[in-house]
């Protein structure tokens, strides 16, 4: 028997190693002192000028631009057949590799610093659950060129790759939704605008409190606070009313500009949808069609009045720390996510009509919702009996309960359920009610979890877990049987063995 | 499935009675640090109520470690199928999990001092999802040992991780 020689082994070209674009050098920093700007400014040019304010405003530039430097060095990538590898780390190196048949979701973030100079930063998303911040994979950041090839080559498998990567145009894209103008009247209804508003006065009170800046000596502040003094205490209540709803309208809007101008949803051919958005930091998201698990609307209390919703994704890839990433439509009518959520998943399960929860519930959302403000009336009531603390405190606290009454009605009603062709849906919450709708297939357990009141009332929390978004989405206060029929029907025959009969 | 009233049973396997030994330690544990703590507190002069809150805690404690452990005990329950791993546990507050076999990504024991002491195991079972792990606590060495090795029998037969 002839021995054939050995076939050479087959010469794989050993991926070279890749670095961020050098332009990063200047852009990481850039990015950093946009943000720092407001701060600076305020250090170096407000209050006296003194040496001090100016040599902290320098070495806070020098240092950024020096960290700047130092992870543009200590930063490399590559990408080989089977993973994503890349290191990184100033003071604490870190190397990661990431088998490429686990990336579900490709995220392309610019800011502002980075589009000055055709930058994106790439984010990887696994199925693994991020528990802590800086898990993931980011390659922040590479030309957008690099990054749509990466793009392409990180969500298609190996074996299309190589086809894919010559071909620099666009796969044929079909658009699902596109931002309308009209929705930026459902923007004021987010309170986004309100809690910038907040943080933005307390920052801004702090800083002017620690850099000693002393507004009573700015004539306009203090003729204001003059004439308000004057005036009766209802009127001072409206004016300040008016003002911050007025404020907070316009930063709402601003907020939906910079986060929505330009909101594109896409199906592509690469079996991918994508969403692009934003004003000055771009961002463009591809999730893996097979990997989406559901979606969730979201209808905060406003919004919800105003017949609005917003949408996001259920995947693998984008949990709770990526929530922005999984954004599918911004806030917008709500028919509009409906149409949205069916085109992208197939079928409609947002707006299915929903199984109501026994009455125990809503005994069990009353009591909660009424307790604190029982409580609490009953203490300051005490206290103004024993302590002569004033009674209209105990009035005040009284005034709540009819109040807390209607959002405890409210939380059972939008209490519901229901199983159609491929979903498991869920509603519940009164100020940010919640509908989520997860694809039966994506469940991978189940958690029962029953309180002594819930025993009582036979009641349980059904919770499904699943490796897509949040890990886990409950069915709150379902009655006991319906609970384990529902979980028994939703992923058949895995919880039958452990059922038994009354 | 018929509509009459179902509801899930309980596993059928008990943790190690040794367990109850377990939680009652560690409860008396918790509560001497506390106890202690405002003891001192209370013998070096402290504010009059934190007698009051001393004795209040105290009987708070006896109570504690006097029912939770034997509670415990008659709720945590374990069960293993071919296909799932179907867990109880809680005390006031019952929990049940189940994972399907096929979605299990790992399966580990843990011992504490105290656990290696009293010859005991906790098996932690893992899936891809963020809601936790599936935990039996308080498991015969032995036992524990069982049950990763049938596990990871059945889960190396199914391919992929299932997210």
């Amino acid at each position: 028997m002839t021995a054939f020689p050995a076939a050479p082994p087959v010469a794989e070209p050993v991926p070279e190693w890749g670095r961020l674009d050098p332009r990063m050098i200047v852009v990481k920093p850039l990015n950093e002192l946009i943000g720092l700007l407001p701060l600076l400014f305020a250090l170096v040019f407000l209050g006296n000028v003194e040496t001090w304010r100016i040599v902290v405003g320098v070495g806070t530039v020098a240092l950024i631009i020096l960290y700047g430097l130092f992870a543009w060095l200590t930063t490399k990538y590559r990408i080989t057949d089977a993973q994503v590898e890349l290191h990184t780390g100033v003071v604490f190196r870190q190397r990661r590799a990431i088998p490429r048949d686990r990336i579900r979701t490709v995220d392309l973030t610019a800011k502002l610093g980075h589009r000055l100079f055709g930058l994106s930063a790439v984010r990887v998303g696994t199925g693994q659950q991020e528990r802590q911040a800086g898990e993931g994979v980011v390659l922040d950041a590479v030309t957008t060129a690099e990054a749509e090839r990466l793009r392409q080559v990180f969500l298609h498998r190996p074996t299309t790759a190589a086809a894919s990567t010559d071909g620099a145009e666009e796969p044929a894209a079909v658009e699902i939704t596109r931002l309308d103008r009209r929705w930026y009247r459902y923007a004021p209804l987010s309170l986004s605008g309100l809690l910038g508003i907040a943080i933005a006065v307390g920052f801004g009170m702090n800083l002017a409190g620690e850099l000693n800046l002393r507004f009573s000596e700015v004539d306009v502040i203090r003729g204001l606070f003059g004439w308000l003094s004057g005036q009766s205490p209802a009127l001072v209540v409206l004016i300040a009313a008016v003002v911050v709803v007025l404020l907070s309208t316009v930063a709402s809007l601003l907020t939906y500009l910079l986060q929505n101008h330009d909101f594109r949803l896409t199906r592509h051919a690469d079996a991918t949808v994508r969403v692009r958005r934003g004003l000055l930091t771009t961002r463009s998201v591809s999730i893996e069609e097979q990997r989406l698990r559901g979606v969730a609307l979201h209808e905060p209390l406003l919004l919800r009045a105003a017949r609005g919703a917003r949408l996001n994704a259920v995947t693998t890839g984008l949990g709770l720390r990526q929530a922005a990433s999984s954004l599918l439509v911004p806030p917008a009518p709500r028919a509009e996510s409906h149409r949205v959520a069916a085109a992208v998943i197939g079928e409609n399960p947002t707006s299915a009509p929903l199984t109501r929860h026994p009455v125990a519930a809503r005994r069990r959302r009353l009591v909660r919702a009424v307790a604190v403000p029982v409580v609490l009336t009953a203490a300051l009531a005490l206290l103004s009996a024993f302590a002569d603390w004033p009674a209209g405190l105990w009035i005040g606290a009284a005034a709540l309960i009819p109040l807390s009454v209607l959002i405890g009605l409210d939380r059972y009603r939008t209490l519901g359920h229901a199983l159609t062709g491929r979903y498991l849906v869920s509603r519940s919450g009164s100020f940010t009610r919640r509908t989520v709708a997860l694809q039966r297939t994506g469940i991978i357990g189940w958690r029962v979890e029953q309180s002594p009141f819930q025993r009582r009332a036979r009641l349980v929390t059904l919770t499904a877990t699943t490796a897509a978004g949040h890990g886990q989405y409950a069915v709150t206060d379902i009655g006991e049987s319906d609970g384990v029929r529902l979980a028994d029907a939703a992923v058949p025959d895995l919880l039958t063995p452990f059922l038994i009969r009354e | 499935m018929d509509d009459g009233e179902w509801r899930l049973r309980a596993p059928v396997n008990l943790v190690s009675k040794r367990a109850v030994v377990q939680w009652t330690v560690r409860a008396a544990i918790g509560w001497i640090v506390v106890l202690g703590g405002l003891g001192v507190w209370h013998a070096l002069g402290g504010p009059d109520w934190v007698g009051h809150v001393l004795a209040g805690l105290a009987v708070a404690a006896v109570v504690h470690v006097a029912v939770m452990p034997t509670w415990r005990y008659r709720v945590h329950r374990w069960e293993t199928t071919p296909a799932a791993v179907f867990t109880r546990s809680g005390w006031i507050n019952q929990e049940w999990r189940l994972a399907p076999v096929s979605r299990i990504q790992t399966v580990d024991t843990g011992r504490g001092p105290l656990q290696q002491l009293l010859k005991l195991a906790t098996v932690t079972i893992t899936t891809a999802s963020a809601a936790g792990p599936l935990k039996i606590e308080g498991l015969d060495e032995s036992v524990a040992a069982r049950i990763v090795d049938e596990l990871a029998t059945t889960t190396q037969a199914v391919p992929g991780d299932a997210t």
